[in-house]
């Protein structure tokens, strides 16, 4: 079945650089630093990204950082808490909204 | 309750050339001696040897998920008398100073305590690789007070501090048994600092994974086994699993071998290339045979052609300086141990 996304893909994040391979140097870089220990430890940060990986829905980094979660000794009780993280976050932020329901419904009602 | 052997369930995989087989066919994006070459001029010889590594056969107690060896309550195969006094033989004639004693179940052996009492006597440094629930059987239950009053280092398997990770990799009720054994072990001052008696954990990664860093899991297990159960332990050795025997099928059956070997080779670093085990390691067989260790052995990949092959064959200096010169007979999955930050018998080599 044909499909958007496919799991192979993944392995194949660096052709993006092709066209623009300064651009994916400096994002590699970048990158590189953003997950190295440093006030966080690299386990926190791969189970932040686990979280913000669920939060913005992309497959390709929920394979990634379950792998990666693992790979820096975090437990599944832990990864499993860091997506309902993301899922408090992302249900409450749609909750949270429901107050400007609240001073609409109050600006137009009698 | 154990699990099948390979061999018990009649699995094609049971057979060493089978598995070899399956890994000569992935596609890999190079293979282990050209990212060896990449490395280093030369290609891999051993350094000498240190550690002779005995496994003294196939029967277990357990059978678990990820065993390299197939071993299991239902495998027979032990080392004859001739082949443990051959091994005590070379101790004595050589300068290796340390027994790596493993199986199987070592400890299940006629000739374990014999084999531990004369390698102690000849001053040599003796490793029991132990999977802890042995020492909970009725006829095994005063392991840990022998062990002791031998000074033997133990080494022992605990995948994780969860219960359900050890129970999934190593059976249900696995992590029960081996805590009753390891609270045993600290009894007798295993563990404890200052006592002097060595009591170091293994974990292996429940999946298809690499470990993470030693050092970082060394203390959480550390702060856990203690907070959750009171127990005390040396270091962590982390390794990882390996593609041959039961580990290879389950690869295969889930859909992650590819996946599996696409990440060791990926992973392949260079610093670990000098600190690979099998350069100071020989691995002898059940049946005497040689190898460069204990996974080459299952995969039925001997010494190579120019060293003797059998322990038995050991029976001077010249043969224990070719042995000690010998090339390294390597393959696919030796990616295995130059991955990430390395893995030995030792845990980490980097």
């Amino acid at each position: 079945m044909d499909t958007y996304y496919h799991p192979p893909d993944l392995a194949k994040f660096g052709d993006i650089g092709k066209d623009a391979p300064e651009l994916w140097k400096k994002f590699q870089e970048w990158y590189g630093a953003v997950f190295a220990e440093g006030a966080l430890t690299e386990r926190e940060k791969a189970l932040i990204a686990l979280a913000v990986s669920h939060a913005v829905q992309c497959p390709y980094c929920i394979d990634a950082y379950t792998s990666g979660s693992l790979e820096k000794g975090a437990t599944p009780a832990q990864m499993t808490e860091a997506v309902h993280v993301a899922a408090a976050i992302r249900g409450g932020a749609s909750l949270v909204h429901g107050v400007q329901m609240r001073n609409h419904l109050e600006q137009i009602s009698m | 309750m154990a699990l099948p052997t390979l061999l018990n369930s009649r699995s094609p995989l049971a057979a060493p050339a089978a598995q070899r087989e399956i890994l000569a066919a992935l596609p890999l994006a190079r293979s282990f001696e050209d990212a060896v070459a990449a490395a280093q001029t030369a290609p891999l010889t051993a350094a000498g040897v240190d550690v002779l590594q005995v496994n003294l056969g196939k029967r277990c107690n357990q059978a678990c998920h990820h065993c390299h060896v197939d071993a299991g309550p239902d495998r027979r195969e032990v080392m004859p008398d001739a082949i443990v006094d051959a091994c005590l033989g070379v101790l004595a004639r050589s300068g290796i100073q340390t027994l790596d004693i493993t199986g199987g179940a070592p400890e299940m052996h006629p000739r374990f305590r014999d084999l531990v009492i004369k390698a102690r006597r000849l001053g040599r440094r003796v490793i029991d690789r132990c999977n802890l629930t042995i020492a909970t059987l009725p006829n095994y239950s005063d392991l840990p007070r022998f062990l002791a009053a031998h000074q033997v280092e133990v080494v022992a398997s605990l995948p994780s501090y969860a219960a359900s990770m050890t129970d999934r990799q190593r059976g249900d009720g696995v992590f029960e048994q081996s805590i009753a054994a390891l609270r045993e072990f600290n009894t007798f001052g295993y563990g404890v600092d200052g006592s002097g008696l060595v009591l170091n954990l293994v974990t292996n990664p429940v999946g298809a994974f690499l470990p993470a860093s030693q050092a970082a899991l060394e203390r959480d297990w550390k702060r856990e086994l203690q907070r959750q159960h009171g127990l005390v332990f040396n270091q962590l050795f982390t390794i990882t699993n390996m593609p041959i025997s039961r580990y290879l099928e389950w690869l295969e059956h889930s859909g992650n071998l590819a996946a599996y070997m696409g990440k060791l080779v990926q992973a392949f670093n260079p610093a670990t290339v000098p600190g690979v085990m099998c350069r100071a390691t020989l691995s002898v067989g059940w049946d005497g045979r040689l190898f460069d260790c204990d996974f080459n052995q299952m995969l039925d990949l001997p010494l190579a052609a120019a060293a003797p092959q059998s322990i038995v064959d050991l029976t001077n200096d010249a043969a224990l300086q070719r042995v000690a010169a010998r090339r390294i007979v390597t393959g696919p999955h030796c990616f295995g141990c130059t991955a990430g930050a390395g893995s030995s018998c030792g845990g980490a080599t980097v």
